[in-house]
């Protein structure tokens, strides 16, 4: 019983989930040991709850990306969608629930839901293309949200939701608040994000995302992606196919969004623009097109170096766009491919060598 | 099941079939018939249009003219993956297979259609998944046991031997449960005795499944080997029909691959 409880966990497919769920629970437990012990910089502290939510978003890129094998350049977008909707849905349930933990929840699930539906808005024309048409077309997106919400003003009170465009023209009744005011973005949001709550998203993200590819829907996926003319030839319906996995990726990233709005009292549209996608991108690039643990750790340590490396700041995005020039070099290399494969090779017969004796 | 029983009914007919690529006609005026637990073979020389037939019949291309019945079912409105719901699978002619996927998910991926839980079942990990997952780990056993590729389940698809990918694409193409199975020069690249082998498995499929068979290929051992009867068609053309003995011996058939 034992035995066969361990062979399993060396198969691959289990054995990549189960140390992704490890690192997160073990990152989880020593992480809340060293804030309860007060040896945890305020620095890093307030660095937790977006680092997770950065991850969340990124493990739904990496779908999209990684096994879809989809350019999305507008993950910043969705969670911009996440992210003011969650805003929006906690103020005007604040007087209804009072439990924040529950308020939470239900925010990042309309946040969730509302960017899904964007999604599947924008993959209704563009999944029948084949080529690159999702890249321009989400890069516009994220654009285009970020103009909408800029230009955007919405008030709350007893009467129900107010909007004006451009210039607010939002007169409320007495008890109502503003929850969106056009280029301030929201203000005053009570803060209920928080860090367990975090985690907890990043290993509901996991369970989907891994569910789904080891399922009927992960194999069409990554077929779709292998070969459009197999896939179809075998009755595989290739653009509900990619847009099960953008919408996916997409509601990911509205969760993400709405925790990440959750842990500001203030949050301006212009936080979600082109290079927050892109930074997203380098996150699921640099971890590891389709490793989950990779971009787990790629999200935590790029999130964490500039905050840690605060006087190279300057050269940041020029470092970045370095690295991914030097990473695509290198894992294009022949030579160098060569001697990774052998180490790998060497690295799973010492560990079959383990499980045999 | 003694000879006089077995289904003998039409699967394929084709009729008048043509397509144009803007100026030229790449075939045109063929017919075809393919009855049940037949397997019929499609010849002829370098850039007849052999894989273009193929390619209207599964819709990859759209036929300029013509009819084509699968079970007396006109396909004419039907996309590549309703006609392989209909009942036509295919292998390439350059193999397509996930490359990327072990050889057994390949297998399981041919039969996506056959799996009826939804995306969230597999992702809430349902009963219904379970048990069907189960299912067609079974039958994909099987199916690589028929192509001799069961040792092999678990390696990705892209780093098996090249007789080993054309067999993987036919299992793959038999788990869509295919009423009729196309097949794009199934020997290509393959020595004598994987040839030999792979005839063998193409009968057993056949007898196995009480399927109809049409296959391209250039291998006449194989050809003249399995095929009950052999249409040859040059530049797009019909140029002859009938069993391999009368195909033989058809001086415009020898004209047409050795030239005066």
């Amino acid at each position: 019983m034992m035995k066969n409880f361990f062979s399993k966990l060396f198969d691959q497919k289990l054995r990549s989930r189960t140390i992704s769920y490890l690192l997160v629970i073990i990152a989880f437990i020593i992480l809340q040991l060293m804030s309860s012990t007060g040896s945890l910089s305020s620095l890093l502290k307030s660095l937790l709850v977006p680092v997770c939510c950065y991850t969340v978003a990124a493990i739904g890129l990496n779908l999209n990306v990684g096994f879809s094998g989809e350019l999305n350049l507008g993950q910043a977008g969705f969670m911009s969608v996440g992210a003011f909707t969650g805003i929006c849905v906690s103020g005007m349930l604040a007087s209804m629930i009072t439990n924040p933990v529950l308020r939470l929840i239900i925010a990042i699930i309309a946040g969730a839901l509302i960017a899904a539906l964007m999604g599947y808005i924008i993959g209704i024309p563009v999944l029948k293309l084949q080529g690159d048409y999702l890249a321009i077309v989400t890069l516009a997106f994220g654009q285009i949200i970020k103009s909408i919400i800029t230009n955007m003003y919405l008030g709350f009170d007893e009467n129900g939701l107010h909007v004006s465009f451009v210039e607010n023209k939002v007169t409320l009744a007495s008890g109502g608040k503003m929850l969106l005011q056009g280029p301030m973005g929201a203000t005053g949001t009570q803060r209920i994000a928080s860090f367990a709550i975090g985690i907890i998203l990043i290993l509901c993200a996991l369970t989907i995302v891994y569910n789904l590819i080891y399922s009927k829907s992960g194999r069409a996926i990554m077929g779709c992606r292998d070969n459009r003319i197999a896939a179809e030839s075998i009755g595989i319906n290739v653009a509900n196919t990619k847009m099960l996995a953008f919408i996916i990726s997409a509601s990911l990233a509205g969760a993400a969004g709405a925790l990440y709005g959750l842990n500001y009292s203030t949050l301006v549209p212009n936080k979600f623009d082109f290079n927050t996608s892109i930074l997203i991108l380098v996150f699921v690039v640099l971890g590891g097109l389709g490793n989950m643990t990779g971009t787990i750790i790629s999200t935590t340590v790029l999130m964490l170096l500039p905050e840690l490396l605060r006087s190279l700041q300057d050269y940041r995005m020029l470092i970045y766009a370095i690295v991914l020039i030097v990473i695509m070099l290198v894992t294009n290399n022949a030579f160098l491919q060569a001697k990774a494969a052998k180490l790998r090779e060497s690295l799973i017969k010492g560990k079959k060598g383990a499980k045999l004796s | 099941m003694s000879e006089n029983n077995i289904d003998r009914s039409l699967i394929l007919e084709v009729e008048d079939l043509g397509i144009d690529f803007g100026g030229l006609t790449a075939v045109n005026n063929l017919s075809l018939k393919v009855y049940n637990n037949e397997i019929v073979g499609l010849i002829g020389p370098n850039g007849a249009g052999k894989t273009t037939v193929f390619n209207m019949l599964t819709k990859v291309y759209q036929p300029s003219r013509g009819t084509i019945r699968l079970c007396g079912q006109d396909t004419a409105k039907m996309t590549t993956v309703e006609v392989n719901k209909a009942g036509i699978a295919r292998t390439f002619q350059n193999i397509r297979l996930f490359q990327n996927l072990s050889v057994i998910d390949n297998v399981k991926a041919g039969m996506h259609n056959k799996i009826t839980y939804s995306p969230a079942d597999s992702i809430f990990r349902t009963r219904k998944y379970y048990d069907q997952e189960k299912q067609i780990e079974e039958k994909a056993h099987e199916l690589l046991k028929i192509m001799g590729l069961d040792s092999l389940a678990e390696i990705s698809a892209g780093s098996l031997p090249y007789g080993g990918q054309r067999r993987l694409e036919i299992a793959r193409a038999m788990a869509t449960d295919p009423k009729l199975l196309l097949l794009d020069e199934p020997a290509a690249g393959m020595n004598p005795q994987e040839t030999e082998e792979l005839m063998d498995m193409i009968r057993f499929v056949r007898d196995h499944f009480h399927i109809a068979i049409l296959l391209i290929e250039h291998d006449m051992k194989l050809v003249m080997g399995i095929c009950e009867r052999i249409t040859v068609i040059n530049f797009g053309m019909m140029l002859a029909s009938g069993t391999p003995e009368e195909i033989q011996s058809n001086p415009a058939v020898i004209k047409a691959y050795l030239g005066e």
